[in-house]
């Protein structure tokens, strides 16, 4: 084996987990698509199914993004469920019963998610009950506050401009509508944002001696997302262009993978997680920032509610049954660590594709819930033994 | 007479560290044979040893115990011979009853049920051989750590001890439950019980033992009978040792006062009437190292920490004064800003996120001195990692290791970059060198001599009192939660620390 082979296999190998979990996307969607193709003589990568699959899951990965801070701080939030459920009726009461404008629906639903979150932060961050039980609490009160809101009915259907918070695309401001140039345009640009500051980031390890990662490798990866991205957008381009939810979701991610590596706070909650009490005698104010993060928490499970409802087109008593198990799951899959201060953003989305895409192929496929939970709960599993395995070792 | 125990020529090594170097000790039987010596000095290796928490093959040297070798692989095995051991942090289970840890791991039972009828009966037969009057079914929580203490003692009687070793038993008790204990050793030795208590309190030992032998550096420096027990001899032989050396040279520039900390008392935070710091005054000066000598459990790190943003204790009370302005240090990032660094004694769990590069944790406690309007510059933030690995010589492949892959004395100069990153008037350093092999021992005190040339105080809290004596220029003496006494630099000698503290003894109240 030469010199350089060596440098990236032991480079994997050191990063597995982060390369690990994108190559088993990868790997999970190559499957389906052959499968797919095999069995049922369809095309798992057409233009409606990307499209489907974003709409699908969209919600996943909006609360995955909060739930990956709560974790990473050491926490856990078991109400998010019951809270999408009960935002997804008060919007409903408001848009539907009392006929109030979308534009004051949205921020009235934001802020009630922020009440629900600081009043669960508050007893986790300054009371010092376990969030655990916080949450769980959380769960059955949110849900009877659902039901009891929606007096056990359905209450629909919304207007079309609250519909459009899930349902709607982007138009095209170019005018040509098929291909979606502004889709297009929009894929492309970020694709190259994001070689581009790969690009950077190698330079500046090379500046201060960072052993940076060996030169096939991040041009491979690079070309493997790159191309991804723009696939993607081609597909959606030639469909029906960007659902607003894809650019709600790429927004909020890029924003949180920011928060979370370039600012001080964000670094603060992986050093609360990962030693409280270091944390503390380095002077950051722990419980702040425990009872912020379940503040964002609440906010993101409001939004993630309202799209939930748009989606259905109609408020039900049991939207969001569950919702908190695929969340958690997803940011685990995506490699954060339970005892808290370990965790990545684009972990946590990535994860939750994987469990969107499994959802999604295994539907196609016609397989039975039954299964499909069986196998959900396998892949989790199994993906944390793939962590504690690489540790121990 | 034949010996019960006879430990001879035992060593240990931990990596990087002689910690018992050919260490011989003979326990007759029926007697109370106590062990002192420093904190460090290997006491608690060589009970280690004994009792099997250091299995037979980690050692080198023999044992033999009641007239055959003794190698023990676990606790378990040294317990089956009748050999128990009671720590200083004490092992029982708070939330059970006194019956349930009387007899937790041996229990009463047959076939895995347990007969909680003989359970009982037992549990007060052998409170009674305590002089406990409690019912078995009381919580454990609900006693005094005086009470607790006697539990223990039961709790070894229940399985038919032999040989009861006391780890610094009285190390956590108030005068007349220290005094009771010592009564119930007595009354054990009567009744056959050998035993080996562990303590630097001269006093008692003075009043219980039947012959010391004494520990320094690993080895056994003497074995004295009753008849030859006297506080100078014992002091002597725990400290007396070659200093030369082991220190970096120094000429101190002293300069006014930076730091001056006024009436400061602090109370237990759970135990509402146990007074911690009472009544507690220092100052440092620029360029000054000040040294806070005392027993374990005198009070420094509850001293430390509670001037530190509150770390520590309730209803604190008291003025702190940085350079003649009365300073507000109510939180850790109040106390920071006042220019007050606090290294703590336990880097792995207080100072150190382990899990995380060694870079993000030298920029923890200034972030917003790597950052532009809390975003960070990851670039400055590398710089500053560098400066200091260079400037501390700490030895990484780069600074992006993380670490827990770190050195113990690596690991202290990270802690030590972090703080220095804040640029503190006044660094408290809390046992900076406990576990810290001797090269890098020297490299930290030239770290602080350093920090005292750049006009810095240092305050240096620790066990070692060779260390004390060869850094400081000062040294206060604490003892029971008070600063009993404050030598210079020409006046201090270990016997006058120890003088200080002894004399203190039991004065409080």
């Amino acid at each position: 084996m030469s010199e350089q082979n060596k440098g990236i296999g032991a480079h994997l190998g050191g990063h597995l987990r982060e390369n690990g979990m994108l190559m088993a996307l990868v790997a999970i969607v190559v499957f389906f698509l052959i499968i797919v193709r095999v069995f049922e003589g369809v095309d798992f990568l057409s233009a409606q199914n990307i499209t489907n699959l974003f709409l699908q899951n969209s919600y996943v990965i909006i609360m995955a993004l909060g739930m990956l801070l709560v974790i990473v701080a050491g926490h856990i939030d078991l109400s998010v469920g019951s809270v999408v459920g009960f935002v997804g009726a008060f919007a409903a009461v408001l848009t539907v019963n009392l006929h109030w404008p979308v534009w004051a629906v949205v921020p009235a639903c934001l802020g009630l998610g922020l009440l629900i979150g600081a009043a669960q932060g508050y007893w986790v961050a300054y009371w010092r009950v376990p969030s655990f039980i916080v949450t769980l609490a959380g769960m059955l009160v949110f849900r009877g506050a659902t039901m009891w809101l929606l007096a056990g009915q359905n209450i629909g259907p919304f207007p079309k401009t609250f519909q459009s918070l899930s349902t709607g695309f982007i138009p095209d401001v170019f005018g040509v509508d098929k291909p979606n140039m502004t889709a297009l345009a929009l894929v492309t640009l970020s694709a190259l944002v994001i070689v581009a500051m790969g690009w950077r980031a190698r330079m500046r390890d090379a500046e201060f001696g960072i052993e940076p990662e060996p030169g096939a490798v991040f041009v491979a990866r690079n070309l493997i997302v790159s191309a991804a991205l723009i696939f993607v957008g081609y597909k959606l381009a030639s469909f029906r262009g960007l659902p607003n939810v894809v650019v709600i979701l790429t927004v909020l991610t890029v924003l949180y993978a920011f928060f979370t590596e370039k600012v001080t706070t964000g670094r603060r909650i992986y050093a609360l997680g990962g030693n409280e009490k270091a944390a503390k005698l380095s002077g950051i104010k722990t419980e702040r920032l425990v009872f912020l993060t379940f503040c964002n928490m609440g906010v993101l499970a409001a939004l993630a509610g309202m799209i939930v409802a748009a989606r259905l087109n109609s408020s039900t008593p049991k939207a969001g049954v569950g919702f908190e198990l695929d969340v958690i799951a997803a940011v685990f899959i995506g490699g954060a660590s339970m005892s808290g201060g370990v965790g990545k953003i684009l972990g946590a989305v990535v994860g939750a594709l994987i469990m969107g895409v499994m959802n999604n192929g295994m539907s196609i496929m016609g397989i039975g819930i039954d299964y499909q939970q069986m196998i959900k709960g396998l892949v989790l599993l199994a993906a944390v033994i793939f962590d504690v395995y690489n540790k121990s070792k | 007479m034949t010996a019960l125990l006879e430990m001879r020529g035992i060593s240990k090594v931990f990596p990087g560290v002689r910690a018992l170097d050919n260490v011989s000790l003979t326990v007759e039987p029926g007697e109370i044979h106590a062990i002192c010596g420093e904190n460090g000095a290997g006491k608690s290796t060589l009970m280690k040893v004994l009792s099997g928490v250091y299995p037979h093959g980690s050692y080198e040297g023999e044992i033999i115990y009641d007239g055959q070798p003794l190698a023990c692989r676990n606790i378990r095995d040294s317990e089956d011979r009748g050999i128990i051991i009671i720590h200083q942090e004490l092992a029982l289970v708070p939330l059970l009853s006194i019956a349930e840890n009387l007899f937790l791991g041996n229990e009463v039972a047959k076939r895995g049920i347990i007969n909680w009828a003989e359970a009982f009966q037992r549990t007060g037969a052998l409170l009674k051989k305590v002089g406990l009057d409690e019912v078995p079914t009381t919580k454990v929580e609900k006693l005094g750590v005086g009470k607790q203490q006697l539990i223990e003692i039961a709790k070894a009687l229940a399985k038919d001890v032999r040989l009861l070793i006391l780890d610094e038993p009285t190390a956590a008790l108030q005068e007349n439950d220290s005094q009771k204990l010592l009564d119930l050793m007595l009354e054990l030795k009567a009744q056959g019980v050998t035993q080996i208590i562990i303590s630097h309190k001269l006093n008692e030992i003075g009043r219980v033992a039947d012959r010391i032998t004494v520990i320094r550096d690993g080895a056994t420096v003497s074995t004295l009978d009753k008849a030859e027990i006297s506080e100078d001899r014992i002091i002597r032989d725990m400290v007396g040792r070659d200093m030369a050396h082991r220190y970096p040279d120094r000429s101190p520039h002293i300069g006014d006062v930076l730091m001056e900390v006024q009436g400061w008392n602090v109370w237990h935070p759970d135990q509402k009437d146990r007074q911690m710091i009472k009544d507690a005054a220092f100052h440092v000066k620029k360029g000054e190292i000040v040294g806070i000598a005392g027993l374990m459990g005198a009070g420094r790190t509850e001293l430390a920490m509670s001037l530190f943003g509150k770390s520590y204790g309730r209803g604190i009370s008291g003025t702190v004064t940085m350079g003649g302005k009365v300073a507000d240090t109510s939180t850790v990032a109040k106390a920071i800003d006042a220019g007050l660094a606090y290294v703590t004694e336990d880097r792995k769990v207080l100072g150190l996120v382990l899990d995380e590069p060694i870079v993000r944790n030298i920029t923890l406690a200034n972030l917003l001195g790597v950052s532009k309007n809390g975003v960070l510059s990851q670039r400055r933030e590398t710089q500053v990692a560098e400066e200091y690995r260079k400037a501390m010589n700490i030895r990484t492949p780069g600074v992006m290791q993380k670490v827990v892959n770190l050195s113990g004395g690596n690991q202290q100069k990270v802690v030590l970059s972090k703080w220095l990153f804040t640029d503190p008037q006044v660094l408290i350093l809390d046992e900076p060198t406990r576990g810290i092999d001797v090269g890098a021992k020297f490299e930290i005190y030239g770290i602080m001599n350093e920090l005292a040339a750049q006009g810095r105080g240092v305050v240096m809290i620790s066990s070692e009192m060779p260390e004390l004596l060869g850094m400081c220029d000062r040294i206060y003496v604490m003892n029971e939660g008070r600063i009993v006494g404050e030598l210079s630099r020409a006046e201090a000698s270990q016997e006058r620390i120890m003088a200080l503290i002894l004399q203190s003894e039991g004065k409080a109240a």
